[in-house]
């Protein structure tokens, strides 16, 4: 990526891009510049979705007929662990704020970099570090635990799970690192005249995540090295053998890893915010309901963790108190949702490839988010717990609302992380198909569901066979629109792509305030804030009725 | 490829029918409180389904109302928020939700509480089978088939005796995890007669997706018999000893781990077995004789075949000495 873009901004005299003010490897391995981070954090994550998103293939295609085709069961058993563990920990977490957060969260704010950039490259060879570790687990014979890594299934397997679970402890500190980093960054380093309520709520929901990755990331720390001192210092803790408890490691795994559904899905709310707004020339409706529901679901998102131990023999009086909660949780996500079709009202909405994908958005994220009511009431989730339902309603949620989102934002940066445009057939085309896959794949996952097909089988009753076809075509179709999205994408390195300039979007928000692709201090001089990133021109200010 | 074929559920073997004919349908209800779940269900549904189509339906709405003119950008809306607004589409889905927590919880707090003079059976999870056994009759033990009587409450007490599974029967609507070193319990009245599938629904290794047996519900007066006849092990009039082993090998689940066919799964093949020599996890090596037979039954983890782990579990006080006998002599007629 780094010969490519935007050769033409220094024709007259400017700054270098960050790509080219520094030469050579090393002047990539040992940067400190953010965007540099990003951009290696994004080449990173589009690998491991590409490599997750294989895996999913083989899965959907072994599903297409009910009888064992192509894999045995425990090579489908290793796909679907890894399909999970490789998207959770080293493609979704990372994803938005690795890449996306640390591109653009020093520019919206107007900052040179972030708080501490050395603590910036450690997180990013941290990350690095921790997918060796769980790619390895494929050459040690692989891992057959399910992401989760329940005991006592994981400590009994013979497979890889230790070192698995050693990867994951590893991913936690890049995570941990870098949510430290941006909240420091988001106090301190903000430019002149941009306070709180003028942030961009790009830079709020990662601020949220950011918190989240702090406080919730130890524990899943603690959980592992827990299951180490089981295993090697025989003190029965989650064993039944050794009088350990095995529900109490999935207390400990849910108390980080719902929290962790909230560090995937929070910053493609901010995304959608940003996107929203600047396509259709509008002030975001309602900034500070937005903001602070954020904010509100980070801190009820740690009180939901056991709406996952509904059937397990947790108390019926602590899976009512839970289901009470997740109940609370759907208020802020609402409003979130409501506020964004309210800020369509009345603007002018622009067609391209980042609208499409925001606007494909708020139809799959709402599937995902009204799926989630049924499985809070606490009996319907007796039934649905641990189907195809469960499946749909976490994909709707997690590739329905953060993938989604990240592909949208993707093109939506793209001028800017490039200097040079995406092709927009491809990106338009992409979108529908993405739009059509997505939903035929998963949508007819809610059907087998609740006729109560279970999941992580890799053959099945016949009787579901229809509802597994259909969803197999869809698969197809699906992974068809992301490569049309990958090479929409990469249409920018091609010698006729169009130059973007600073600002294509004409947005507000100051990371479009600078050269595309930015210098390697971000700005010639610090900017100074003076409104909301939301305030565009072409918004009537005449106090007249309007239409 | 032919172990994989063998590894996949047969629907001709688990007997049940379909459980709905079109994937759109719900399922049948064949306990008291499915009903009442799928009351919920329906209700969720329709909630879900109007609130999508307003919220969709206000999308699309705008997104043809308010798309870019062709040439510039009209003036946009200086609208920001609105309070009002803002406060009534917080509030009302709270009822809402408050609204559905509270029928969900009630319905729950029935599905979770016995009545006092309900059936007691107990349900054991292992790979990859399920033991039922009722206590309240001597010697009946059944693998992966559950009978009970119709239109009276049911209590499984569940546990494991490897890893999590869990225990589920969707035309019950009735779930929950057997967990080792624990119990944990679930009841149902059953409204429909019938043979419903039972899934393991906690993933739990290798053959998870072949953990599925088979619930019937029979009349109340034909219970007793046909639990007595299930249950009935020991040889028919005229059947040979090897006849009456197969069908122990069937009722033990033995097949979860032990094919007949030369195919290795989770233990040995018994196939062409006996008199042959193995090589024990210690190096030594064993005869498979009648003595080895019979301990491999009653303390399975003694002597364990080089190339596997020692996963079996006893069966002392399940298999009295003539069904040994018969499995010995279904083993020799593994040729």
């Amino acid at each position: 990526m780094s010969q490519q873009p935007a050769h033409h901004d220094n024709n007259h005299g400017e700054e270098p891009n960050f790509y080219r003010a520094k030469r050579g490897i090393m002047s990539w391995l040992f940067t400190v510049d953010h965007k540099r981070l990003g951009v290696m954090y994004l080449a990173s994550v589009l690998l491991f979705f590409l490599v997750a998103g294989i895996l999913a293939i083989f899965l959907r295609t072994e599903l297409l007929t009910p009888a064992a085709d192509y894999v045995s069961a425990s090579t489908y058993n290793q796909l679907f662990t890894l399909h999970g563990a490789i998207m959770v920990f080293l493609f979704i977490i990372p994803a938005t704020p690795g890449a996306l957060g640390n591109i653009f969260l020093p520019l919206m704010l107007g900052a040179k970099d972030v708080a501490f950039p050395r603590l910036n490259l450690l997180s990013f060879w941290v990350y690095s570090v921790a997918a060796v570790m769980l790619l390895c687990t494929l050459l040690l014979g692989g891992l057959d635990t399910g992401w989760t890594f329940y005991t006592p299934y994981s400590t009994s397997t013979g497979t890889a799970a230790g070192l698995a679970a050693l990867g994951v402890f590893v991913a936690g500190f890049s995570s941990i690192l870098t949510g430290l980093n941006f909240v420091v960054t988001v106090h301190r380093m903000r430019a002149p005249g941009q306070t709180w309520d003028r942030l961009p709520l790009f830079v709020w929901a990662i601020y949220a995540t950011a918190v989240i990755q702090i406080l919730a990331t130890p524990v899943l720390a603690i959980t592992v090295l827990l299951v180490f001192i089981e295993r090697f210092l025989g003190i029965g803790i989650f064993d039944p053998a050794m009088g350990g408890d095995p529900v109490l490691f999935q207390h400990f795994f849910w108390f980080y890893s719902h929290p962790a559904v909230y560090i995937m899905i929070l910053p493609g709310f901010g995304i959608i915010s940003e996107m929203i707004t600047v396509h259709s020339r509008k002030h975001i409706f309602g900034y500070k309901a937005i903001a602070l529901s954020s904010v509100a679901i980070a801190v009820i998102s740690f009180v939901v963790w056991g709406h996952h131990l509904f059937v397990s023999g947790q108390s019926e009086v602590a899976g009512i108190v839970f289901s009470f909660l997740t109940f609370a949780v759907a208020v802020p996500t609402a409003i979130k949702v409501f506020s964004w079709v309210a800020t369509l009202y009345g603007g002018s909405i622009v067609y391209n490839t980042p609208m499409w994908y925001a606007l494909m958005f708020l139809w799959t994220f709402t599937i995902g988010g009204l799926t989630g009511v049924y499985l809070a009431v606490i009996a319907v989730d007796v039934h649905l717990h641990d189907t195809y339902f469960v499946v749909a309603h976490f994909h709707y949620v997690m590739m329905g609302g953060l993938v989604v989102a990240f592909i949208g934002g993707l093109f939506h940066w793209w001028p800017k992380i490039t200097g040079r445009f995406y092709n927009e057939a491809l990106g338009k085309l992409s979108a529908l198909l993405v739009f059509i896959g997505f939903n035929v794949t998963f949508g007819t996952q809610f059907f087998l569901g609740h006729q109560g097909m279970p999941r992580r089988y890799f053959a099945y009753l016949p009787e579901y066979e229809a509802m597994h076809r259909i969803s197999t075509y869809g698969s197809w179709i699906l992974a068809a629109g992301l490569f049309c999205a990958l090479f929409g994408l990469l249409a920018a390195f091609s010698k006729n792509a169009k130059k973007a300039g600073n600002n294509p979007w004409n947005a507000m928000s100051l990371e479009w305030q600078t050269q595309s692709p930015p210098i390697e201090h971000n700005f010639h001089e610090t900017p100074h804030v003076t409104g909301s990133p939301y305030d565009f021109p072409e918004i009537d200010k005449s106090g007249g009725v309007h239409h | 490829m032919l172990l994989n074929l063998l590894l996949g559920p047969d629907p001709a073997l688990l007997g049940t029918d379909a459980m709905s004919a079109s994937p759109f349908s719900l399922l049948p209800a064949a306990s008291t409180n499915a009903q009442e779940l799928d009351n919920i269900y329906v209700a969720v549904t329709l909630i879900c389904a109007l609130s999508f189509v307003l919220l969709i339906g206000a999308q699309v709405y705008f997104m043809v109302k308010y798309k870019k003119p062709a040439e510039g950008h009209r003036k946009t809306s200086p609208i920001t928020h609105s309070g009002k607004l803002e406060f009534w589409w917080s509030f009302i889905p709270t009822l809402i939700l408050i609204a559905l927590f509270v029928w969900g919880e009630t319905l729950y707090m029935k599905m979770v509480t016995p009545p006092s003079d309900a059936v007691n059976i107990r349900v054991t999870g292992q790979k990859w089978f399920w033991t039922v056994e009722y206590p309240d009759v001597p010697g009946a033990i059944l693998t992966d088939e559950l009978i009970v009587p119709k239109d009276v409450p049911v209590r499984l007490t569940l546990t494991s005796n490897d890893v999590i599974h869990s225990f589920y029967v969707p035309v019950f609507r009735q779930k929950k995890d057997a967990v080792p070193g624990r119990y944990s319990n679930l009841w149902f009245q059953a409204t429909t007669v019938g043979t419903y599938p039972l899934f393991c629904t906690e993933y739990c290794g290798d053959q998870h997706s072949t953990m599925i047996g088979k619930v019937h519900v029979v009349e109340r007066a034909e219970f007793d018999a046909r639990l007595a006849e299930a249950a009935k092990l020991e040889p028919g009039e005229g059947e040979s000893m090897a006849d009456f082993g197969a069908r122990v090998f069937d009722r033990g689940g033995c097949a979860a781990c032990h094919s007949i066919d030369g195919s290795a799964k989770t233990g040995p093949t018994l196939k062409g077995k006996y008199g042959a020599q193995e090589v024990l996890s210690d190096g030594s090596t064993v005869t498979i004789d009648d003595n080895y037979i019979r301990e491999s039954i009653l303390e399975p983890n003694a002597k364990v075949v080089q190339g596997f782990t020692p996963q079996m579990p006893s069966f002392a006080g399940r298999f009295d000495d003539r069904a040994i006998t018969g499995l010995i002599e279904y083993i020799k007629s593994l040729k």
